[in-house]
């Protein structure tokens, strides 16, 4: 072996660092470490900024008072968050039964079958469709038809966006469930309505819950599908029927205002909605970890 | 579990027709479900369809070739929002694949020890989650700041290039492009980094057993094996960066027409174009708009099946 690659030739494993097959590899370690650091510095640069200019303004009373009118100082996004929780809760409502009912079928009754595959590639299919597209289609079926933007139109949109996310988590969290316990049950002489419901449900609802968990916090931060169904209102809306205003459009029409009182809070709401990402991420971690 | 009805004769183990009556639809109900959303889809797809039919109809495919969006004369044409759309998706993948296959292969070989990988898989993921209002925002007041003076260098010096022709306008076709590189960046890493923890450690260590560098297994055999998972992988990213809506509406500049080929001109995408005229539009105008809905849709639609279709491919194999 008389090859330079290695230091001493013939003997030994270590190889000579100035070969350019060594250095090549060199070099590449560091441009690995270099595309690290370029991936991490957006999002240091984004929290940093968030936090900085967000936080002066975010004041329990925020959350409490009306957005202040052009131009005038004060106020909050009272109106916004209680939008955010009424919107997000219908699509809550709509989504999750849905969603874990059919995940049910894709991980207890339809186990490699045809129809199960079709439906999760047809989940994932939909779990692409871009969120715009979802809001013209909210618009269509829901504001059309009823005549007014509304905190329905926004749920039902916002539900329609989680359903994918929901129908994989729960159908991953039901997979993950020993099949020891089906067997059991059935095994006691269970129906499958019984096992299922009683047996492997129960057991897979950590799991469910922070996945629901997750997705509702991405639905919170979502505005491209309640743009134009859940649209907006300076005031408190007194009807699930009436336009609303959500944190996400908050951001989005203050951050383009003129109005420095504004600009604030858009900042302060931006922080409301990465710290809620933020807190049911490490939440979800922490659930997934103990277990 | 037996009914009184079996115990009171002898003990069976065939259950009641009721009880498997209701079991059964208990089957049935979860598999109506299912369908259900997958019928969503296609729903999707119709609803959108048909209200685009009047525009389909008055503009034919001449919609997706012409340029003018008016709304007083009621003709409309999205040539400038598909080229927009297609440039910015372009342009980020340009920026985010060589970055998020290089993060993906700095978190799945042994670069780092676990206890420092560990946090920075998790900072990667919550890229991903940071809503695209927020990046929105970060790219009003702060992108568009830093970005200014590279494009004024960029004009400067490199003007006779077409795509740098024009000097800055704040907001911009390049603006967008990079908001969405940052987007998109964690899927690519996070999908590419499934795809090269997947590949068997046989084979890595086979390469160094012949003598192979860490780098000279990773390209000659590594990234290879694990090459149709990161193209899916990049196919989603493609997918995710056409039809993402609010941070590229915010910093974009949002013209209807294109003004010139330049990145560092204004523009607008599909997505930014929905955004801005849907709340306050009406007659052939609505129509209009769900034609360029569907055509996203159509668009996002073939790249994420092909997506899927090589994801799966790639899961199977293995």
């Amino acid at each position: 072996m008389t090859s330079p690659e290695f230091v001493s030739a013939g003997r030994g494993l270590k190889r000579n660092p100035k070969s350019p097959r060594t250095l090549f590899s060199s070099v590449m370690t560091v441009v690995a470490f270099i595309c690290a650091a370029l991936a991490l510095i957006p999002l240091a640069a984004v929290t940093f900024y968030v936090v900085v200019n967000g936080a002066s303004r975010l004041t329990p009373s925020v959350f409490f008072e009306l957005p202040p009118a052009p131009g005038l100082a004060g106020g909050g996004f009272g109106n916004a968050f209680v939008g955010t929780l009424l919107t997000v809760g219908i699509s809550a409502l709509m989504s999750i039964p849905f969603g874990i009912i059919a995940a049910i079928y894709l991980s207890e009754f339809g186990r490699d079958t045809k129809l199960a595959e079709w439906v999760s590639f047809l989940t994932n299919v939909l779990s692409g469709v871009p969120s715009i597209v979802i809001g013209a289609f909210a618009y269509a079926v829901v504001v059309l038809n009823t005549g007014t933007f509304s905190a329905v139109a926004g749920g039902f949109a916002l539900a329609v966006l989680m359903l994918p996310t929901i129908v994989r988590t729960a159908a991953e969290a039901l997979e993950a469930v020993p099949n020891e316990y089906r067997q059991a049950a059935i095994g006691l002489g269970s129906t499958r309505m019984q096992t299922t419901l009683q047996i492997v449900l129960p057991a897979a609802i950590p799991a469910i819950t922070t996945g629901i968990m997750l997705a509702l916090a991405r639905a919170a931060g979502e505005t491209a599908p309640v743009l134009f169904t859940a649209s907006f209102n300076r005031f408190w809306a007194t009807s699930l029927w009436e336009p609303i205003a959500t944190m996400s459009r908050l951001v989005f029409d203050f951050a383009t205002s003129p109005f420095p009182a504004q600009q604030q809070l858009a900042w302060a709401g931006s922080l409301v909605l990465v710290l809620l990402v933020l807190i049911t991420s490490v939440l979800s971690r922490m659930v997934i970890k103990r277990r | 579990m037996a009914t009184s009805a079996d115990r009171s004769s002898r003990m069976s183990w065939r259950r009641s027709s009721s009880s498997r009556l209701i079991d059964n639809g208990f089957v049935w109900l979860t598999a109506a479900f299912a369908i259900g959303v997958g019928v969503l889809l296609l729903t999707i797809a119709g609803r959108v369809g048909t209200d685009a039919l009047p525009a389909i109809q008055k503009f034919g495919l001449e919609f997706l070739v012409t340029s003018r969006w008016s709304v007083q004369d009621d003709i409309f044409g999205a040539l400038t929002q598909i080229y927009g759309t297609l440039v910015t998706s372009f342009l980020a993948l340009l920026l985010a694949v060589p970055v998020g296959v290089g993060v993906a292969l700095f978190l799945s070989e042994d670069f780092l020890p676990p206890r420092v990988k560990q946090p920075i898989v998790f900072m990667v993921e919550l890229l991903a989650a940071i809503p695209s209002v927020v990046y929105g925002l970060w790219g009003i007041f702060v992108l568009i700041p830093v970005l200014r003076p590279f494009g004024i260098w960029l004009n400067a010096n490199f003007g006779w290039i077409p795509i740098f022709s024009t000097p800055p306008a704040g907001p911009g076709i390049y603006a967008a492009g990079i908001i969405l590189a940052i987007m998109i960046l964690p899927i690519i890493a996070a999908i590419s980094r499934d795809a090269l923890v997947a590949v068997p450690g046989e084979l890595r260590q086979a390469a160094y057993g012949l003598g192979a560098t860490r780098w000279e297994t990773i390209f000659k055999v590594l990234l290879p094996a694990a090459f149709s998972g990161i193209v899916g992988g990049i196919m989603l990213a493609l997918g995710r960066a056409m039809g993402e809506t609010m941070a590229v509406t915010m910093v974009i500049g949002n013209v209807d027409s294109i003004r010139s080929f330049s990145i560092l001109s204004q523009g607008s995408t599909v997505a930014s174009l929905l955004a801005n005229q849907f709340a306050e539009a009406s007659g052939l105008q609505v129509a209009s708009l769900m034609y360029a809905a569907l055509i996203l849709f159509l668009l996002t639609l073939v790249v994420n099946v092909l997506a899927e279709i090589i994801v799966r491919r790639f899961s199977m194999k293995l």
